[in-house]
């Protein structure tokens, strides 16, 4: 048995029963590193240092007999749009190469408080831009349940690590699905929690208003583990919220009699890939025979999804990258006498073709003129979005879906007309617009041998009955944590 | 043609809390270069700003002292710009919907003979940005970013002031206001408060407004006064000369005494305004505001307005009392008396007293004065029972110490002689003695009246009254 194929509540528990020490399960986890890396890519930058020395504290604890926190040696992988203190944060874009955060994101804090082993920064789409983990600057991971497949994105590096086992649990950032699709794609758990419950300060913001800090892990209790040390007021943001999200791991495995399920007919629609249909339809009937109540509701205005984020998402964007100058930090163009030649050498030269994409269609819609039609349509869609959904959980408690309409597909695939019409966060993004949590499980594999997901969501700060539906479907499945034979 | 003047002004003051508007850091000048900044107001990647509530509250104040009406659900939003002063690449400010709006600041005018009421359109708080320094000693710019997160307010006003006179004076009045309410420290050599003019000419009568240019980052309230009249002057000789004014920002470069364009109307920045997402609305409680009402102090034009109203002091007089409120609380007290004259009183106050403290170096409340005190003093100059020149020797004694004026008054033997049989006695003497100067004055010469005064005062010991002399002596020669 490896320590690395293990869930964090298994090592949790060993670790106090002394069945094993913090170091050897970090040495198991870089080991595993050191095996896979170099096919699946995860890693922008190795703690291994850091992380042993995390190791021995623990260890030390351990032997004075010291009560130790939750996640305690237990590795946790952080996405490189997250700042850490001295350690290299790039956002995945060359931009940022060589850039030491002099502080660390809060929720970085939170598990160093908490002593998990951080064996180091795992890959994304550049700045979080994208769903395949292929434009980040500095490599490109590979789904390790198929290696010409992409592990999703934009933590892509996050679901790729943690199906490959080259970490325990591990950070993802969630503007418009970027948790939740690449959980689906690499058969792990992936949650969005409520937004404002997740302190943001210190992520290395996309789009303000939907961007989510989440936990992403191989079990529905780990991913609670996570989320337990993660979450809560800090007052470093002022968004984020003063209530606090219960006991997420005694709250597992209540019973769901009479818990009303939503399937929105708007997400059970034609162009999803039908086995996922059929999986998604066979998980909503299992838990309906756990005593839950099965009801059809509507989101009429899911097809405006992509449309708002498109104009909310890349106008906070174009806004919030506009401080990647080259003047204090990261990367500068060479040969250049003005500050504005400068700007814009570096920003040409530092920033990949998606970034300035959404820059570019950005500040179009900010431009004077036309911001009134965008801007003002997008936020009167997004408020129409919320009413659904407020009117949704009248008539039930959760909402159950497939979580893409697609399995992974492969590397440099063409888009085509399908992925044009069914984009890949179809699902998903509506719950960034809303702010309500949602979280992707596995529910099985296709006949051709990848992941497929499941999207479970509820109102604002039912984070914890989310987790507690989930673990009662892990139930059923018989466990998620499944080990890919990277091929 | 008969032009009209018209100019808006747009005033920047920086509040004097004790940290900066979105982060912990001090809030102070003059620091070492860099040393007080942090990640979020240097704009590190993954930071956010959290509103400090004494900024609401600051504006909230200011708000009240204009007359505005208080927003209680305002917005932040993002104006977006590059430059290297401004790390984030947008300044936080309030662009659409404000903290204050549609007041009116009443301000007085010419000696204090007339007044005005200025429109407020509206008054809003934002971040400061940091400073480029440039140096003969290195190439480039180098950037200090202590001032980047600095609080601002900005106050905006409606286009009612007619000449550099009245928007001086305007800016008078809301510095002085800024003061009595003790939100920002007004140095203006430390470029706490600056402001944008902006100016334009119209036909006497007119009543549509003619194309303005805007002048920014005045720093002195005289600079603002001269860029003015410098750009009513362009404006005028352009429009004399039969062209046209175009809409333009201009920079004023008050060393060259002129201004320079620094970009048309084409090319003016769009700043791209939305919603700031890292803050959720500015909420006001009426509480807050309740609290701020009834913690007001009088306001400074108001002080002046009543003072000119109540004790028809002088415009001067009232300007030194709005400086030195020690002063004008110790005057209001001494007007309680009910008997004295204001301008003797004001006087007294703003001459003989301030004088004492200046050669000492002291405040009012250094000294042994009270209200009583000085009344009584004044009382026995007013009375004649002392002469003026007496009175301000009682009061060298009396200001620093425990005495009585009545009991300085017997021990120096300074109290006046006014009765005509002893004084009359003193005047025969006199004139006896000055036979050259009677006989002057039998020529018509009758100035040298004052010399005979002068020579009975010096018989006296000073402690005649010199106008029953004066009386006594003019009788008496016509008896000679």
């Amino acid at each position: 048995m490896q320590l690395y194929t293990l869930s964090a509540s298994q090592l949790h528990d060993m670790l106090r029963n002394k069945e094993c020490s913090a170091v050897e399960i970090a040495n198991s986890v870089f080991e595993r590193i050191e095996q896979v890396e170099d096919r699946v890519e995860a890693y922008i930058t190795l703690t291994k240092e850091s992380a042993l020395e995390t190791a021995r504290l623990v260890d030390e604890k351990l032997a004075k007999g010291e009560e130790l926190p939750l996640l305690a040696g237990i590795p946790v992988g952080v996405k490189d749009n997250l700042a850490t203190k001295g350690v290299q944060t790039t956002s995945a874009s060359k931009m940022l190469e060589g850039f030491l955060p002099p502080y660390d994101a809060t929720v970085v804090a939170k598990i160093k408080d908490s002593l998990a082993v951080i064996p180091g920064k795992l890959n994304l789409d550049e700045f979080a831009m994208g769903s395949s983990c292929q434009t980040s600057y500095y490599k490109k991971t590979k789904n390790p349940w198929d290696l010409t497949r992409v592990p999703g994105g934009s933590s892509g590096g996050s679901s790729a690590a943690l199906a490959a086992g080259e970490a325990i649990l591990a950070f993802g950032t969630d503007t418009g699905g970027s948790i939740r699709q690449p959980g689906a794609f690499c058969h792990v758990i992936g949650m969005k929690p409520s937004y404002g419950s997740v302190s943001r300060y210190g992520l290395f913001a996309l789009s303000s208003s939907m961007d989510q800090i989440g936990p992403m892990g191989k079990t529905v209790r780990d991913t609670a583990m996570l989320l337990s040390v993660m979450s809560g007021h800090d007052p470093m943001d002022a968004t984020s919220s003063e209530r606090d999200l219960g006991d997420l791991l005694g709250g597992l495995n209540n019973s769901i009699k009479g818990l009303r399920i939503g399937l929105p007919k708007e997400y059970f629609c034609e162009g999803v890939d039908p086995q996922i249909l059929d999986a998604a339809h066979k998980a909503a009937k299992e838990l309906e025979a756990q005593g839950a109540v099965l009801v059809e509701v509507s989101l009429p205005s899911t097809p405006y999804a992509m449309p708002i984020y498109n104009v909310l998402g890349n106008m906070e964007a174009a806004s919030n990258l506009a401080r990647y100058d080259g003047v204090r930090y990261g990367f500068r163009a060479a040969d250049v006498s003005s500050y504005s030649e400068m700007f814009e050498k570096t920003r040409t030269e530092g920033m990949g073709d998606e970034v300035k994409k959404r820059v570019l269609l950005g500040n179009l819609v900010l431009t004077e003129g036309r911001k009134h039609d965008y801007y003002r349509r997008a936020k009167y869609a997004q408020a129409m979005m919320i009413r659904e959904f407020d009117e949704a959980f009248e008539q039930c408690d959760v909402l159950l879906s497939p979580a893409t309409p697609r399995v992974a597909f492969e590397i440099n695939a063409p888009i085509d007309e399908h992925m044009k019409k069914f984009a890949n966060d179809m699902f998903l993004t509506p719950s960034n617009i809303a702010g309500i949590p949602s979280l992707s499980v596995p529910c099985g594999i296709t006949k051709a041998g990848l992941p497929m997901g499941l999207q479970l969501c509820g109102p604002m700060f039912s984070d914890g009955l989310l987790l507690n539906v989930a673990q009662i479907y892990e139930n059923i499945y018989g466990g998620f944590n499944k080990m890919p034979e990277l091929k | 043609m008969d032009y009209e003047v018209v100019i808006g002004l747009e005033v920047h003051a920086e509040l004097n809390t004790k940290t900066k508007i979105f982060c912990s850091c001090k809030n102070s000048f003059g620091a070492e270069v860099n040393t007080n900044c942090c990640p979020v107001c240097t704009g590190m990647p993954g930071t956010l700003p959290v509103l400090n509530q004494k900024v609401v509250e600051y504006a909230v104040k200011m708000g009240l002292a204009c007359g505005c009406s208080i927003s209680e659900i305002s917005t932040m939003d993002r104006k977006n710009y590059y430059y290297p002063d401004l790390p984030k690449a947008y300044q936080i400010t309030q662009g659409s919907n404000q903290i204050c709006k549609n007041g009116g600041v009443e301000i007085v005018l010419d000696e204090g003979k007339s007044r005005k009421v200025i429109g407020i359109e509206e008054i809003h708080i934002e971040e400061d940005a940091g400073k480029l320094l440039h140096d003969e000693s290195f190439s480039g710019s180098l950037i200090d970013y202590n001032r980047c997160g600095v609080p601002l307010i900005e106050i905006v006003t409606k286009p009612d002031m007619r000449s550099a006179e009245e928007a001086r004076a305007f800016l008078e009045t809301i510095k002085s206001i800024l003061q009595y309410l003790n939100i920002s420290d007004c140095k203006m050599q430390e470029g706490s408060i600056r402001c944008d003019v902006n100016v334009s000419l119209r036909e006497k009568g007119s009543d549509t407004y003619g194309t303005r240019c805007e002048m920014k980052n005045i720093n002195t309230f005289s600079g603002a006064e001269r860029a003015i009249r410098y750009e009513v002057q362009r404006q005028k000789e352009i429009l004399e000369a039969g062209g046209t004014i175009e809409q333009e920002t201009l920079r004023w470069d008050d060393a060259k005494g002129r201004n320079f364009p620094m970009r048309s109307k084409g090319d003016a920045a769009d700043y791209r305004y939305f919603p700031e997402p890292d803050l959720y609305t500015v909420v006001v409680e009426p509480q807050l505001i309740e609290r701020l009402k009834a913690e007001q102090p009088e306001l400074p034009n108001a002080k002046t307005i009543r003072y000119l109203e109540d004790y028809q002091l002088p415009l001067t007089d009232i300007n030194l009392f709005i400086e030195n409120p020690d002063k004008a609380d110790f005057f209001e007290a001494c007007m309680g008396n009910g008997k004295l004259k204001p301008r003797t009183v004001s006087n007294w106050i703003l001459v003989d007293i301030t004088r004492i403290l200046n050669e000492k170096n002291k405040t009012l409340a250094d000294t042994n004065m009270n209200p009583d005190k000085l009344c009584r003093l004044i009382s026995l100059v007013e009375e004649g029972k002392i002469s003026s020149t007496a009175g301000r020797t009682v009061l060298d004694e009396i200001i620093f110490s425990e005495k009585e004026p009545e009991d300085v008054v017997k021990e120096k033997g300074l109290a006046q002689v006014s009765d005509k049989g002893a004084l009359e006695a003193i005047a025969k003497d006199v004139l006896s003695k000055n036979e050259k100067a009677v006989n002057d004055y039998k020529n018509g010469k009758t100035n040298v009246l004052g010399f005979l005064v002068g020579q009975c005062m010096k018989a006296s010991k000073g402690q005649g009254n010199p106008a029953i002399l004066r009386e006594l002596l003019s009788n008496l020669i016509e008896t000679l």
